[in-house]
């Protein structure tokens, strides 16, 4: 069987950019909560909070290098298997990647060193400050990633010269239609990620026996931090729906699992999408459900696959990446009230519940991935939508040559996962173990020296 | 030729993407030679070594994303052309990259016991990722040429640049550590020493050779005379360098940094021959600057943000090298 390089080059470059996101999803969030625990301490002088600093910010150095490293790989990436892509679009793309590596790259890259190991070397106002410029640099990163990527879904501002695209208006293309929504969107997702994670491993060492006050900072902070976006994030994503429906409605056919443009349209929970036969099979459905979201009444009508044939992307992938994630979201929001409540109108976590906190530290990974799975196969068959088909990007290096990296790739990727889940564990466990034992921190606020408490300046 | 944006932006670019080349290859060189001299130093070394590199070694890869995002951005045909050509070694360049990268953070972080591992990891991949630059420079040179003549050149590149990093490493280590250390860090520094040497005579001689413009660029009267301060103070630095580490270390630890300097000048100069072969190709005798080139009206936006952004970038890149400055002690999140 000869390979075909690009079904291999997609494979490989879903595997990468998967692997990818789940670093920055990360760290985007968990700077901004470490500089909320900075700030805590700064505010109140209590040496919990710094300690609870000090144990994210080994997660956040971890996670950060994990996503550098993929990041570069992505980089490369579209020169060696999609040379079309940069070849047709690239004075579009070009300039908004070139300002993500200009102005925020190089900002998190530069005081990264000085937020991790500087300390003791600048004093604690300079350590706040490289706090901020990290977390500025990894928020900065994501919004002019997601420009670039909100106008491959929803392209704007641009004409098309000699089948060469050439900017026209800079603020729209910025500003495409599906951007803000899709900013957003990201932006909660990685608080939310953030969110649970610090909580799961919380629970986790709560389930160790751990009371410490440092870790029960954290986790209450994490646990109100998912509370109060989850609600939001509901909010936020409805809205991207909808702004789907009006640039995207292909997209919105194929999850909805929608074959046939109609009114009062049912809201499908379980079905089989077949697209040989263009129909569903074992439907489960709320009758006037989909036309209720979408369009606000039941005599609504929304858009059906049957005004897209041969133009639509595959629709099995897409009704069940939008349903778990949706599922994610709402068991999120259970959990985290629940949580939320415990912690504080009985001042304790029942086991149940801390339970099933510990695998849910994950559940912001596995919704954003069926979330982005959800956007990026909805685009297809475009790279570009309306402007440049997948396969049309497509390099001449052979079938051969993607299996082989593929395969290599996949297994490097399985095995750091597996790894930085286990340090994730360990750092968790001995934390637990240590509690608020650990030597350290009880730091004083003087400039270029950061002494210990109890050891001499 | 005339003087005009669409003339003078590509010209500009390129100069841009060139000093972002070099300045990647003197910075992340010093922190991938670190990885390779895993290989001959103590378990006990190790830990100052990493220290050595650990708050700058980031930033330093970042040039790298620049100089591949600029190619990117600026000259979109060649990197396609460039980099699919090259499919092979830029992966296992990937691949060197993510294992030391990740590895750098995981042996701090794991139990004890799996330290080494990682160890090891950090060291395989520094060097495998210095490797592949190598062979990708020598298949450059050659102007992407494929066969078994350009691959034994390629992996002849290859070992003397993993070298050439070595050197970086010890130099930068003699800068950075004191004691028991310094002193093998200056033995490390002649040893590697000669290795790059031989690597430079053989891209110097081979560039000429491999393609007849390159030949009559160099070797025409005058302009034979303008270029000879390159190899002469390429040399003269290489004797000086080779002198002064017979000296080293010195009472008061003067002139510490001596070894580093040099050899980032030793590279500047080699840069400079190198960009004056290939001038104007950005494909070797292919596709020049103003073929590949991006539209103007996008490289004039990448440029007025470069213009403000790149001065700010080296100056907060000079005070992160700053705060920490002075010797490597143990590297702590506190």
């Amino acid at each position: 069987m000869e390979a075909d390089p690009l079904i291999l080059s997609r494979i490989q470059f879903a595997a990468n950019i998967s692997f990818h996101i789940l670093f920055p999803t990360i760290t985007i969030a968990l700077a901004w909560m470490l500089l909320f625990f900075k700030w805590r301490y700064s505010a109140t002088g209590d040496t919990s909070w710094m300690r609870a600093y000090f144990t994210w910010v080994k997660v956040f150095a971890l996670s950060f290098a994990m996503g550098v490293v993929s990041g570069v790989t992505m980089s490369f990436q579209f020169g060696t298997n999609w040379p079309g892509f940069m070849e047709k679009v690239g004075n579009i793309a070009g300039p908004l990647l070139a300002y993500e590596v200009l102005t925020a790259f190089f900002l998190e890259a530069a005081f990264l060193g000085i937020m991790l190991f500087g300390f003791r070397r600048v004093s604690n106002r300079i350590h706040t400050l490289a706090t901020v410029l990290v977390a500025v640099g990894t928020t900065l990163s994501a919004v002019w990633i997601l420009a670039l990527n909100s106008w491959m879904q929803t392209p704007a501002g641009f004409e098309v010269r000699e089948g060469v695209v050439y900017a026209t208006d800079w603020w729209a293309i910025v500003f495409n239609p599906s951007f803000p929504y899709r900013l957003v969107h990201m932006l909660l997702a990685s608080g939310l990620t953030v969110s649970f994670l610090i909580a799961g491993l919380s629970a986790l060492r709560y389930l160790k026996g751990d009371r410490s006050e440092s870790m029960m900072k954290a986790l209450r902070t994490a646990v109100g931090a998912a509370a109060i976006l989850i609600p939001i994030q509901i909010f936020a994503g409805d809205q991207h729906g909808l702004n789907t429906l009006e640039y995207q409605p292909q997209k919105i056919a194929a999850m909805e699992a929608n074959w046939e443009t109609r009114s009062n349209v049912p809201l499908v929970l379980f079905a089989m999408p077949d697209e040989q036969e263009r129909t569903n099979h074992y439907e489960l459905a709320i009758p006037g459900g989909a036309s209720l979201i979408l369009r606000h009444s039941t005599a609504g009508v929304v858009p059906g696959l049957n005004d897209y044939v041969g133009n639509h992307p595959p629709v099995a992938p897409l009704f069940w990446s939008f349903r778990i994630m949706v599922g994610i979201g709402m068991l999120m929001l259970a959990v985290s009230w629940a949580a939320a409540f415990f912690l504080w109108r009985r001042q304790r976590l029942p086991k149940p519940l801390a339970l099933l906190m510990v695998p849910m530290a994950l559940s912001g990974w596995v919704a954003t991935l069926a979330g982005w799975y959800t956007t990026e196969i909805g685009r297809q068959p475009w790279l570009v939508s309306g402007v440049l088909k997948t396969e049309e990007a497509l390099g001449p290096v052979p079938g051969g040559h993607v299996a082989l990296t593929l395969i290599i790739y996949l297994l490097t990727y399985v095995v750091l996962l597996a790894a930085y889940l286990s340090v994730l564990v360990h750092l968790s466990l001995k934390a637990a173990e240590e509690g608020d034992n650990s030597p350290l921190p009880g730091v004083i606020d003087v400039p270029l020296s950061q002494p210990v408490a109890g050891e001499s300046p | 030729m005339t003087i005009d944006w669409p003339t003078l932006l590509p010209l500009v670019f390129a100069g841009l993407m060139g000093l972002a080349i070099l300045i990647y290859v003197v910075l992340d060189g010093f922190d991938l030679g670190i990885g390779i001299l895993f290989a001959v130093a103590e378990e006990d070394d190790q830990d100052t070594m990493i220290a050595a590199i650990g708050p700058f070694w980031d930033a330093n890869e970042t040039w790298l994303v620049l100089a591949v995002g600029l190619l990117l951005v600026a000259f979109p045909a060649a990197h396609g052309v460039i980099l699919t050509a090259l499919y092979l070694p830029v992966f296992v360049l990937l691949f060197g990259l993510i294992l030391r990268g990740v590895a750098f953070d995981f042996r701090a972080k794991v139990p004890v016991g799996r330290k080494h591992r990682w160890n090891r990891s950090f060291l395989v991949g520094s060097l495998i990722a210095s490797l592949a630059e190598g062979y990708m420079l020598g298949v450059y040179v050659l102007g992407l040429q494929t066969g078994p003549a350009a691959f034994a050149f390629g992996v002849l590149v290859a070992v003397c640049l993993a070298s050439a990093y070595a050197a970086m490493g010890a130099a930068w280590l003699i800068y950075k550590s004191e004691g028991e250390l310094q002193k093998k860090a200056v033995t490390w520094l002649r040893t590697s020493l000669m290795f790059t040497v031989v690597g430079m005579v053989a891209v110097s001689l081979a560039t000429p050779f491999a393609s007849p413009r390159i030949f009559d660029r160099w070797f025409v009267w005058p302009d034979l005379l303008y270029l000879s301060p390159l190899p002469v103070l390429s040399g003269a630095l290489f004797l000086f360098l080779w002198r002064e580490t017979s000296h080293l270390p010195k009472p008061g630890d003067r002139h510490a940094l001596v070894p580093f300097l040099c050899l980032a000048a030793i590279f500047m100069l080699g840069f400079f021959g190198l960009a004056y072969s290939f001038y104007p190709f950005v494909v070797p005798d292919r596709l020049t600057i103003w073929e590949a080139a991006s539209a103007t009206e996008s490289l004039g936006i990448i440029l007025a943000g470069t213009v403000v952004v790149l001065p700010v970038i080296i100056f907060y890149s000079f005070y992160a090298y700053k705060v920490f400055g002075g010797k490597a002690g143990e590297l702590r999140y506190d």
